[in-house]
């Protein structure tokens, strides 16, 4: 029997970036605030001195452990699905700060175009452009109202760069300047001046200079030491939420932090129609516990976040066959095929390309969103054309070896010296859409330890992925020729998604709009139906954007954050009158 | 002191294991392409071991090279001259052996990696039933190897009537050349599987940390002219030029010490 603990106010599950910021709002705002942490508790120490490749990039020591729970995958809605058992092909956030301590920290805003897709669409090319098969949705919420929130957070994480030539204007600029030119960048720059482009330099989660955020927060300037993305920061120089949330709601004491805090269920009360508390294991001793709140946020990533309302009976399951259901429904993901491009060999130069930073980088804009005529294409959206200074050691980089290179033996391993550091590659970060045949629900054959069923992709490309690949290779390749590299390699559109969860930019399952028709939460993130559960992160996207979703996310949080202070403070209920408000009975 | 008692102890087992005196234990016990490592070249070579191990036990950090899981020598030798194949010794420098990569994979074997300690891990099973579902076998990847490791003697007998590892090279990348087309089985793993594990384990053995074995002295990271981990690159990273650091590893970014 699990033991009932005193109730508090708010519980989140969750201390990523969604997590973590909801957790600091609050905590400054007074609650009683208790965020449960499924992985162990990490420090910066625990980052200081790591720098190993093998141990992150290879063995992804910083990624969920799959052998409790993972995720199954597959293409067709009548076929069996099977588990993604290696970390290899799953990669999951884990630990205090989630996924959001190893991002890369490359920032992009959504364009207004995005989160009103469906109108603008409409309006500017006429219904039929829409395929039938796509669930293209606005978010319920425009980029002018988006724009503080946005704000609030890139000035907490202290993001440095400089105004996008083609976006609309900031109204304040960014907290930091934007990061070192190198070589390589400033060839990207060149070739995409001379194409008649407008490359800048991609906005960081890497500071530029030693930075105090707006709660107190000290974060040091960035040095550029190339163990960054799939790793933590050694001198505070990455913003992540140890640095920045985790640590501001750690300053108050009605804020508690626990750890190996798996939460199981979201307690239900069917007949309120409210969340009453969370049921979660204690990881070091197998305890179950009740953690009973007035408010009950999930902030777990998108496949907890679906898992949990499913596991819990929260909400209508999506159902393909009959079309009916919201959760689960729109799930959707910027998967590797999006981030297909050009890559080039470079006979006479070689780059420092051993030297980096996540977000270390040069794009452009003028093929994202509808930045570009799309009446004579054949597909929606867009997205940025990037080149990045990840900073690449030795087992990565001794894979850049042209086409026609057998991978072993003799002719491998003298072309592999060679091209190491000669090679450069820049992609497309495509929109990824919505299908009535893309959901998740709960597997049939899979469990987690405990023996509740895993969650279960369904997922196959529509048109709309494969043509704006094959669309993104070309600008990529063009863009390669002009930067003069000796050999152009042109990657090529797959044939269907190959179950490959690297990445971490997978969204959708819980989306919020204006109708609960088609969407799980409102503009808040609050529940249609259920007034005090949250459900806070990318699973909220009805589609994803064409650029990485993580400052979209942190932006949420911060609206989210408001929206439950006015739900506890001003006027419980619902926080948005519904479009199409359904009975429930 | 811990640090002398260490050296000591090292020292000792050098003496004894006779690999510092020149090879001929070393030769003996090992046979074949892993006693070559040592025996090689006879004096010279042995003499250059001798010196480098020196240099890594002042460097603090006494390594002890033995198979902990494969078990069967000849395995283990097997093992050896297919990483040689797939990473062999040429004018650029060291090969797979040199470097050390077979006793990399013989611990990694035994670590949370070949052991699958991190891997969703419960049936069904079906390691045939998707070829884009990445890892669904069975077994673990060390069970993996070894169950290809035998594949690849038996083969060898079968076709040439010689263990693998006495095979000419040009003998050796055919028959490898058809493990990696899935032409061969080996029990548990889907076609292909286990030779482009063999392939992937043997990069990491050249390239990762000395730490973990392999990179001996750095001679992966000199060859690919990656110096390794440092406080950071501010300093140089708008350089036009490349910049050549010489190699040096975690031990030395952590400090030492211990
Ligand atoms: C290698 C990599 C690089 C990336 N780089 C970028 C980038 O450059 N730019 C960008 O925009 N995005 C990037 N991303 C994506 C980014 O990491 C995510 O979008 C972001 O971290 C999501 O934040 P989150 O708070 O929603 O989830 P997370 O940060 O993953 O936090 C979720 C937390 O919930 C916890 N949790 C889950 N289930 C439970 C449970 N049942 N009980 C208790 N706790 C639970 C998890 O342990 C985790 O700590 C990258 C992702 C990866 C993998
Ligand atoms: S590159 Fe910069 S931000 Fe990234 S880990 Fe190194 S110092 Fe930290």
């Amino acid at each position: 029997m699990a033991e009932e603990l005193d109730r508090v106010d708010v519980v989140v599950v969750g201390t990523g970036w969604a997590g973590g910021v909801v957790s600091a709002e609050l905590a400054k705002a007074g609650k009683d605030v208790v965020a449960l942490e499924k992985g162990e508790e990490k420090v910066r120490s625990d980052y200081i001195g790591v720098k190993d490749e093998l141990r992150f990039d290879n063995r992804y020591d910083i990624m969920q452990n799959l052998r409790g729970d993972t995720v199954t995958s597959r293409n067709e809605v009548d076929e069996t699905a099977l588990p993604i058992r290696s970390p290899q092909t799953m990669q999951i956030g884990i630990d205090t700060g989630g996924a959001s301590v190893h991002w890369a920290g490359a920032t992009y805003r959504y364009w207004p175009y995005e989160f009103e897709m469906r109108s603008q669409t409409i309006d500017r090319y006429g219904e039929d452009k829409i395929p039938e098969d796509m669930n293209l949705q606005d978010w319920g919420i425009t980029y002018e109202e988006m724009e503080p929130y946005y704000e609030q957070w890139e000035y907490m994480a202290g993001i440095a760069g400089e105004q996008d030539p083609l976006a609309p204007e900031r109204n304040q600029p960014w907290p930091n300047p934007p990061m070192m030119e190198t070589p390589s960048l400033r060839l990207f720059k060149e070739a995409a001046s001379n194409l008649g482009l407008h490359p800048y330099q991609l906005a960081a989660g890497n500071m530029t200079e030693n930075y105090e955020n707006p709660d107190g927060e000290v974060l040091n300037t960035c040095m550029y030491c190339s163990y960054c993305t799939r790793h933590g920061c050694d001198f505070d120089a990455k913003s992540d939420p140890i640095a920045t949330v985790i640590k501001t709601a750690n300053r108050h004491d009605n804020f508690e932090l626990r750890h190996k805090a798996n939460v199981r269920r979201v307690l239900y009360d069917e007949d309120e129609n409210m969340a009453t508390g969370v049921l979660y294991v204690d990881e070091n001793t197998g305890l179950e516990y009740e953690q009973p709140a007035d408010v009950v946020v999930l902030a777990a990533f998108a496949f907890a976040n679906n898992r949990l309302l499913m596991l819990s009976g929260i909400g209508e399951q999506y159902d393909p066959e009959t079309r009916e259901g919201t959760l689960g429904r729109n799930f959707n993901g910027q998967y590797n095929h999006a981030f297909h491009g050009a890559t080039g060999y470079f006979e006479d130069e070689q780059f420092n390309l051993y030297m980096g930073a996540g977000a270390l980088g040069a794009t452009l804009s003028d093929y994202a969103a509808d930045n570009f005529d799309h009446s004579d294409l054949d597909f929606l959206g867009g997205g940025a054309i990037e080149l990045r200074q990840y900073g690449f050691a030795a087992i990565t980089s001794s894979n850049n070896v042209p086409g026609d290179t057998p991978n072993w033996g003799r002719e491998y391993k003298d072309a592999s010296l060679h091209y190491a550091y000669r090679t450069l590659t820049i992609w497309y970060t495509s929109n990824a859409m919505s299908y009535w045949h893309n959901y998740v629900d709960l597997d049939p054959n899979y469990t987690d330890e405990y023996g509740d069923p895993l969650l279960r992709v369904t997922y196959k490309f529509g048109d709309n992925e494969r043509n704006i690949a094959e669309f993104g290779i070309e600008r990529c390749t063009e863009i390669m020729e002009e930067m003069g590299a000796d050999t152009v390699e042109s990657g090529s559109v797959p044939d269907e998604f190959n179950h490959v969860y690297s990445g971490g930019h997978y969204t959708g399952g819980v989306v919020m709009g204006d109708d609960p028709e088609t969407s799980v939460v409102n503009s808040y993130l609050q529940m249609w139906d259920v007034d005090n559960l949250f459900v806070v992160g990318g699973s909220a996207f009805p589609q994803h954007g064409g650029h990485h979703p993580t400052p979209t996310i942190g932006a949420l949080a911060y609206r989210a954050a408001e929206g439950i202070q006015m739900y506890m403070d001003e006027e419980e209920g619902q926080l948005v009158q519904a479009k199409n408000r359904r009975n429930i009975t | 002191m811990a640090d002398e008692e260490k050296k000591f102890s090292r020292r000792d087992f050098l003496k004894t294991s006779g690999v510092a005196a020149g090879g001929i234990v070393g030769g003996a016990m090992f046979g074949g392409v892993v006693g070559s490592l040592y025996t090689s070249d006879q004096e010279t070579d042995t003499a250059d071991q001798e010196t480098d191990t020196e240099s890594s036990l002042t460097h603090g950090a006494p390594l002890d090279d033995a198979r902990t899981y494969f078990s069967r020598r000849e395995d283990f030798e097997t093992l050896a001259a297919a990483t040689e194949v797939i990473y062999p010794e040429d004018d650029n420098g060291p090969g797979a052996i040199e470097l050390g990569v077979p006793y990399f994979i013989d611990r990694q074997c035994n670590e949370f990696w070949g052991r699958n300690a991190r891997e969703y891990m419960m049936g069904p099973y079906d390691y045939t039933a998707s070829s884009t579902h990445g890892y669904q076998a069975k077994i673990t990847r060390a069970e993996m190897l070894l169950n290809g490791v035998r594949r690849l003697r038996e083969v060898s007998q079968e076709d040439h009537d010689d263990e693998f590892y006495d095979l000419d090279e040009d003998t050796q990348i055919g028959i490898l050349e058809d493990f990696e087309a899935g032409d061969v089985e080996v029990p548990g793993a889907a076609g292909g599987d286990f030779f482009s594990l063999l392939r992937t384990m043997t990069i990491q053995g050249v390239y990762a940390d000395p730490v973990y074995g392999g990179n001996r002295d750095y001679g992966g990271w000199r060859m690919i002219q990656f110096p390794g981990p440092r406080m950071g690159w501010i300093n140089e990273i708008e350089s036009e030029e490349f910049q050549e650091i010489e190699p040096e590893g975690l031990r030395t970014y952590q400090g030492g010490g211990m």
